[in-house]
This record gives C-alpha cells, sequence and structure tokens, in this order.
C-alpha cells in the first residue's frame, strides 16, 4: 500500500530539512527536554547527536539510556495545524565506542561541519540512538507509527 | 480600503475588489444600460471579516481536515456545511458593519438582492455559473448584514470546493466581494447566453414568468428561444407547460400557480426577445466574449441583473461526476415533487416486486426456467437499481436542505443538532431490529429454543410464527450482498449473542421527539413556520427512506442471489447455465456471486518496516465516546461473529448489515458523510460513530482495541 511510502517520504523529509531536535531524557523521575543538533543515518536506523560529558542529559543517559527525540517542521504560523509535520523518535541512546565514530561522524559532520571543534573535543560524548519507532503526526492528530527493520 | 462602494464609483481600478459581476455591471450601467442600484462591498470587506473572526485558521483547519484526494463528494458538502455554519455564526466586525449600514442606510431600497461578485470570474477561464450564493428579497439591514456573511461563505460552498482546483482556492489569496442590488420585481425574467454551448452560430434566450429563482434552480422550466448570431432572427421556438411561478414573499420568495391566460401564452412577446438579443450582443462587444446574463422585464423596461462570461463548467470531460454531484442540491419545490414519486409510486412498487420474486417457487423450475427467472430477476434488479441511483439518492438531499434551514435559523453551536430531529424510530432497519431482539428476549426465557432455531425444527408455533414473519419481510440475513451458505446456524448464533444481555435500545425514544420539534417550530411565524414545518417533514421522509430503500433493493438483490444458488444447486447444468449467461447479466455478476476479493489486512506491509495507523482522523458522524475491541467487517461472514461490546469497522455500511448495531459500541466507516448509513444508525442508537475514515478497514485489524471519539471525528488504535 501507497502508505507506508508516503509516511518514510515525510519522516526523511523532516530528517534531512531540519537541523535540530529536542531531546528527552530522563533520570529516574524527572523528564527533561533540551535542543541537540542532530544527524540521520542513511538507512534512517540510527539518529546521532552530541553532547559535552557535564551536562544534565549526560548524567541523564548514564541513568537511563531511553530517549524520545522530537523534530518538527512548524513555523509558528495557524497555518501549522494543517500543514506542518513532527516525528517523535523512540529508542535507546548509546555512547559510541572504539572505531564506531571512524564510520558514523562523517555523517554528522556532513549535516554540521560548523560543529567539527565541538565533536572533536574530548570532552564531548558522541551518541548513537537506535530508532525502535518513528510516531509521525500530520494534519495536526492524523497520527502513524513506523517500525523500522524488516 | 473602501468595504462598500456604490456602482458609480466602480473605475477599472476597482476591478478585483469588486469582482466580475460587479465590475460587468458597472461597465454595463456606464454605457447606460438599465441597472438596478447596486452597491458592490468589496474583498477588503471579507478579507477583514476573515481576519478579525478568526476564521481563517479555522478555515484552514477545517479544508485540511484530510487530504483532499481522500474526500468524497459528500464529505466535501459536509465541510462547506461546516463552514457556513462558522460564518453565519460569527459577528461581523462592528467596524465592518457601521460602514455597510451608513452607505446603505440613507437610500436603501425596500427589497435586495444579495449576490456573489467572485474577483477573476470576468475572466472566461475561471467563470463557474452556480457555484456561489445569490439571494432574492432581502429585507431590511440586519437581514442583508445576515445574508452578506452566507454569501462570503459560498466562495467555500461544496460546488467551489469540488473546483477548487480550476478556481485556484487558497484559503490566504481567495476573496469574495458581495453586490447589494435593488430587487427589481420582474413580471418576466430569464437568462440569456450569447453563444448556445452547443452550436456557436446560435444564441439562447430562456424565459419564465415571475423571478427567475426557479429557473436558475432548474425547478420552473422555462421556454427557450434558439436565434441567428448573425442575424438574429428566431431559428425556433420551445414552449414547456407552464404551471407555476416564484413571486416574492414578504422575505424570500415562494411558488404561486400561474394564471390559466399566461400558462398558454409565451413569457416573451417577439420584439421582447430582439430586445434581449441586442442586449446580449451589446454587452459581447463591450466585453469581448459571449455573455451569460440575468435579465427581468419590469413595467416593460428591460434591466440587466448580471452578466458573465459564459461559463465552462457544463462542458465536463467524460467520466467526470462533479456535474451529477452538483446537481444532487436541490430545491425545496423539486425535492417535494420527488419526494411524492418515491413514498407513492416507487416504494409501493418495489415492495410489490419484492413480494412477488419471494412467491416464486424456484425449486419446481427447470434449469432453462431457472435461467430465463435468473435473467429476469436480474433486469429487475438492474432497473431498482437504476432507480436508486436517479431518484433514491437525490431524496436525501432534503435532509441537507434541511440542515441549512435549522441553522440559517437558530445558528446552534454544534452543526448536526437538526438530525435530532429527524430519527422518529419509524425506519425499516430499526425495526428489523425491535423484532430480533424480541426474538432474543424468548430465547433468553427459553435457551431451549436455540437449539431448535439452529435444527431447523422450531416446536413453539408462536415462535415459529415470528421466524416466518420475519423471513417474509426481511429474508435471510446473511443473504443481502452475497451467497447464502450459512443456514439457519448463522441466525441462532445472532440470537444467541443478542440473548446474552438486555439489548440496547433506539435512542430516538428517549428523546422528546415532540417538545424539539415544538422548539424549532417556535422560532418561526406566519408563512415562514408553514415552511419550517414543510421542510422539517420532507427531511424527516428524506431520512427514512435513505435507509428503508436500501433494505427494499436488498430484498430484490437476495431474490437474485437466490436464483443463482439454485442453479448451483443444479450440478453441472446449473453452473454451465451461469457461465452462459447474456452479456448485460453477466456484467451485474458480481452482485450476485461472492466474487468481491477479501482486503488484505497485511497489504501494507513492506521491506523497510511495519506500518501501524496510531490515531485516524475521519468526521464526526455521532457523537459520544466508546473503547472496545474491533471487528472488521471484510466479508458478510465476519458479521456472524459479532460480539457484544465490539466496534463495527468497516469500509461501507449497508443496512442490511446493520443488525449487528444493536450490539455494538461503536461505528467507525471509511466512507464518510452525514448521510451514509452507519452514521444514520449510530444516531438512531445513540452510540459513537466516526466516519470517513481513510483505510479503516485495512488499517484497523479485528481485535485491536480502539477508541472511538464521535465528538471530535478521531480513532485511536491501541
Amino acid at each position: 500500500m501507497q502508505e507506508i511510502t508516503e509516511v518514510w517520504a515525510i519522516i526523511r523529509g523532516l530528517l534531512d530539512s531540519q537541523k535540530l531536535a529536542v531531546l528527552s531524557t530522563q533520570d529516574h523521575i524527572q523528564p527533561y527536554s533540551n535542543l541537540v543538533a542532530f544527524a540521520a543515518t542513511p538507512d534512517l536506523k540510527y539518529l546521532l547527536f552530541a553532547t559535552t560529558r557535564a551536562t544534565r542529559k549526560y548524567a541523564n543517559l548514564l541513568a537511563n539510556s531511553r530517549v524520545s527525540i522530537l523534530i518538527d517542521n512548524r513555523t509558528n504560523q495557524a497555518a501549522d495545524f494543517a500543514e506542518a509535520a513532527a516525528v517523535t523518535v523512540l529508542g535507546q541512546a548509546e555512547e559510541m565506542q572504539g572505531t564506531e565514530p571512524d564510520q558514523l561522524l562523517p555523517v554528522y559532520l556532513e549535516r554540521h561541519p560548523y560543529l567539527r571543534d565541538f565533536v572533536t573535543s574530548p570532552t564531548c560524548a558522541l551518541f548513537r540512538v537506535n530508532v525502535e519507532r518513528y510516531i509521525v503526526v500530520t494534519r495536526f492528530q492524523d497520527v502513524r507509527e513506523i517500525f523500522p527493520g524488516p | 480600503m473602501n468595504f462598500i462602494l456604490p456602482l458609480d464609483a466602480v473605475s477599472p481600478q476597482h476591478r478585483k475588489v469588486v469582482g466580475g459581476k460587479g465590475y460587468s455591471l458597472a461597465v454595463l450601467k456606464r454605457k447606460g444600460f438599465q441597472v438596478p442600484r447596486t452597491w458592490c462591498i468589496t474583498t477588503a470587506a471579507y478579507q477583514h471579516f476573515v481576519s478579525a473572526t478568526g476564521l481563517k485558521p479555522r478555515l484552514l483547519m477545517e479544508l485540511n481536515r484530510k487530504k483532499f484526494k481522500d474526500l468524497r463528494w459528500e464529505e466535501l458538502w459536509d465541510c462547506a456545511f461546516r463552514i457556513r455554519s462558522l460564518f453565519a455564526s460569527a459577528d461581523i466586525p462592528e467596524d465592518l458593519a457601521a460602514s455597510v449600514i451608513s452607505a446603505l442606510a440613507a437610500e436603501l431600497p425596500e427589497r435586495c438582492v444579495v449576490r456573489s461578485s467572485a474577483p477573476g470570474e470576468d475572466s472566461r477561464k475561471t467563470s463557474f455559473a452556480g457555484l456561489h450564493a445569490s439571494f432574492v428579497n432581502v429585507v431590511g439591514l440586519q437581514s442583508i448584514l445576515e445574508h452578506l456573511k452566507l454569501v462570503w461563505a459560498s466562495l467555500w460552498s461544496d460546488g467551489a470546493l469540488l473546483y477548487r482546483r480550476e478556481m485556484r482556492l487558497n484559503v490566504d489569496r481567495s476573496s469574495m466581494a458581495v453586490l447589494v442590488q435593488e430587487m427589481v420585481p420582474g413580471e418576466k425574467s430569464g437568462v440569456a447566453f450569447g453563444q448556445n454551448p452547443q452550436d456557436a452560430s446560435q444564441a439562447v434566450i430562456e424565459a419564465v414568468y415571475g423571478l427567475n429563482q426557479g429557473l436558475v434552480d432548474g425547478t420552473v422550466e422555462p421556454d427557450r428561444w434558439l436565434l441567428d448570431r448573425d442575424s438574429g432572427k428566431i431559428i425556433s421556438y420551445r414552449a414547456v407547460e407552464k404551471d407555476k411561478v416564484v413571486l416574492p414573499s414578504a422575505s424570500g420568495v415562494h411558488f404561486a400557480s400561474l394564471s390559466t391566460g399566461d400558462a398558454h401564452t409565451a413569457p416573451l412577446s417577439e420584439a421582447e426577445v430582439a430586445r434581449v438579443f441586442d442586449l446580449l450582443c451589446t454587452s459581447e462587444a463591450l466585453f469581448g466574449a459571449p455573455q451569460d446574463m440575468e435579465w427581468t422585464f419590469s413595467g416593460g423596461q428591460l434591466s440587466v441583473l448580471q452578466s458573465r462570461p459564459i461559463t465552462t463548467l457544463r462542458q465536463a470531460a467524460k467520466g467526470d461526476q462533479r456535474p451529477w454531484y452538483l446537481s444532487l442540491s436541490r430545491s425545496f419545490g423539486n425535492l417535494k415533487a420527488l419526494r411524492q414519486k418515491v413514498e407513492d409510486e416507487l416504494i409501493p412498487a418495489m415492495q410489490t416486486e419484492g413480494n412477488q420474486l419471494a412467491a416464486v417457487d424456484l425449486t419446481v423450475l427447470a434449469v432453462q426456467e431457472l435461467k430465463a427467472e435468473l435473467v429476469r430477476r436480474a433486469r429487475i434488479y438492474r432497473h431498482w437499481k437504476d432507480v436508486y441511483w436517479s431518484d433514491f439518492i437525490p431524496l436525501a438531499h432534503g435532509i441537507r436542505l434541511f440542515g441549512i434551514f435549522y441553522n440559517d435559523a437558530l445558528k446552534p453551536q454544534d452543526p448536526y443538532e437538526f438530525m435530532d430531529l429527524l430519527g422518529t424510530g419509524s425506519m425499516l432497519s430499526v425495526d428489523r431490529n425491535r423484532r430480533l431482539a424480541a426474538m432474543a428476549a424468548l430465547i433468553r426465557d427459553n435457551p431451549g429454543l436455540l437449539e431448535e432455531v439452529r435444527g431447523n425444527r422450531v416446536t413453539d408455533p408462536a415462535f415459529q410464527q415470528m421466524m416466518d414473519q420475519f423471513q417474509g419481510e426481511f429474508g435471510d440475513l446473511f443473504c443481502g450482498a452475497s451467497s447464502c451458505p450459512q443456514g439457519p446456524g448463522a441466525l441462532a448464533d445472532l440470537l444467541e449473542e443478542m440473548a446474552k444481555h438486555p439489548l440496547r435500545l433506539e435512542s430516538v425514544a428517549s428523546r422528546d421527539m415532540k417538545a424539539l420539534t415544538k422548539r424549532f417550530i417556535s422560532h418561526f411565524t406566519g408563512e415562514k413556520q408553514a415552511e419550517a414545518e414543510d421542510v422539517l417533514d420532507l427531511a424527516r421522509a428524506s431520512y427514512r427512506f435513505r435507509d428503508d430503500d436500501n433494505l427494499h433493493l436488498g430484498r430484490i438483490q437476495a431474490q437474485l442471489v437466490k436464483a443463482a444458488e439454485e442453479l448451483r444447486h443444479r450440478g453441472p447444468a446449473g453452473t454451465k447455465v451461469l457461465r452462459r449467461l447474456p452479456p448485460d447479466v453477466q456484467e451485474m455478476q458480481a452482485d450476485f456471486e461472492e466474487t468481491s476479493t477479501p482486503i488484505n489486512p497485511e497489504g501494507w506491509q513492506a521491506a523497510v518496516g511495519r506500518l501501524k495507523a496510531r490515531q485516524i482522523v475521519g468526521q464526526p458522524a455521532g457523537p459520544g465516546l466508546a473503547r472496545g475491541p474491533a471487528r472488521v467487517i471484510l466479508s458478510p461472514s465476519d458479521l456472524f461473529h459479532f460480539k457484544t461490546g465490539e466496534i463495527l469497522v468497516c469500509d461501507a455500511v449497508d443496512p442490511n448489515m446493520t443488525f449487528v448495531v444493536p450490539l455494538a459500541a461503536a461505528i467507525v466507516e471509511r466512507r464518510g458523510g452525514m448521510l451514509i448509513h452507519g452514521s444514520i444508525i449510530a444516531r438512531e442508537y445513540g452510540i459513537p460513530c466516526v466516519t470517513g475514515v481513510p483505510n479503516a478497514a485495512t488499517l484497523i485489524h479485528t481485535g485491536d482495541t480502539i477508541t472511538v471519539d464521535g465528538y471530535l471525528g478521531i480513532v485511536t488504535v491501541g
């Protein structure tokens, strides 16, 4: 059916057009949201972001690796209710280990070349989010979910 | 920016803000044509209204609720209806109202016409006659302001939405100018086309006695002249049987009988035809294209009411259904006549036909005789199916007509409040369900009966009689649309489920219909009160027939299915006959054979992932909230498994399957619109209903827990 292709196109459109996402983490009781610069791998299986290790979000991620990430294309106009789309990404964030950055860092820097100094700093941690579910909202209330993978 | 301009003040720079009709009339007036006193309310007024009232974002939300390609015509109509209600209940900003009132007050005509004048309509490409509203005989400033809002709303009429692409409709850019015109109480009026769409060498003039409202909406047939475009010579004249005339009432218009003298006389003399033709020629020379004009004669004086380029609308491409949809919006007079035909002729004839077919004993017929009987039944069924489209479906518009009438007068918060006045519990499907409930109640008291039903050996003569009567009137419940392989077991299963709990009664019984009706009628006085009663009466009939006619048709279809079944039972000889039916009957095979391909609910799976609908937006069609397991009906046999408290999910609900509704917690349907059967039966039982849910039967699976929000029109899965 046509619909899954359309939903994938909306997801790809959002991931390609937006540079910032709202990342939500949680220690054990308190949810916490902030903006992060993100990039998606071409197969849309992973989202990548970076944070320094002194941040609240880093502490939260150590305590609880489950994350929710919101990406949308709203323009702060009334038309948003009809035209804006948003995707909520649910998954697990893991700090990249070993040679992983060799493969994933170029993907991230292609998107955010101006962040090279930031991400290569020894105090900065690179995270990979394994996407378990995309929840796509269009037209204010139409909600579709995609579970990536076979 | 000026909100209102007298016609004399309109100059070429105003062309866009006064719209096509306004500008044409200004040009004609300057050239000395007789034009009624007219004021143009500019597009700036529309823009100010939709901005100041916050209607713009609401329009955006309403129009983008679903993808346009997923909207059926019925849903477009509902969408336009809700927009009309939004406009009608919004207040015109004070500065705008004051400016209109001060311009009109000094020389306000006693009676006015409030007309649409869409910008761009003066170009040949975008002229679409009949998509926007005009109101005749509007009396008083307050009423002019009320009608002004309705004309603005018609920028988003169902017709306009159908042609949104051609008209380039856009919430941010589209606008509407309105003309307030002195009403000319013409003795004879009509329309004229500078060029006949069927023959470019001819012009056409159509005329009626009285006002031309009846002609424009198709209720009064006009006399017609064809003229040679070059010489103006009359080529032909066609007189019609004339019996009624549209005249102004205290406000609005009404039909009256035509005097015997007028009934046999052409409304125009040859000299008058020549004057109208002159008008066409001069106007065409002025605007550089053949015109579509409305005119009227009053006291011998010929006035131009409007002039615009000939519409391109009627020349629809092959397969373009839109002109047919537009034809469904009919006037009260038209529908009243249709109701009489349906009630007095068609339904009784259909019932008789059904009874006669049911009385034929198919088992005694030889194979060839059976074949002849099948062919006969197929043709009878085809006939009634045609009638269904040509007469029954248009009659349903009576409900819409009432909705508009009700909302204009009462301006309710809920635009569908009027539906509460329609169900009177007299629908056939509700009667059928009541009888099933009565049988189920007997089984509840005497469970042994169930096994007797199952074994087809009922011993209680009273119960047997109930069953026989039921079968006689409604046929086999499970034979509606396809073959009937289930036997008595299916009915027993249904009764068993129904007997488990006391059944829900139709909610109509709990509504105080008399009080509701009285409250509605009390909003009107004098002749308007009689009109209100008539419109309500028509709507109730339309509502009832909308459901009943499907059951009558279903009964005839069941008889066709029976003949095919009987042939199948006759072994190879029978099946051979079924393979060699006449071509016109073969075409209908799907209507009497189980050929429907079941929808594959897993069809959306793709290699890259799994899609799940979490929340689907449709249209609110029955208020309420329900949560429960879904029962998706992909084929008629799914109905047998229906359990109390389940939610009926279906591609298209047919009245022949609504016997499970007393068990259902809610209804979800792919088709949308307030007049679809799912919505009607849900209101009858007071259960939540959401219609117009795209891909409902594929995105939702039997057993999924779903929540049906009938207030907002949302279905949440999981």
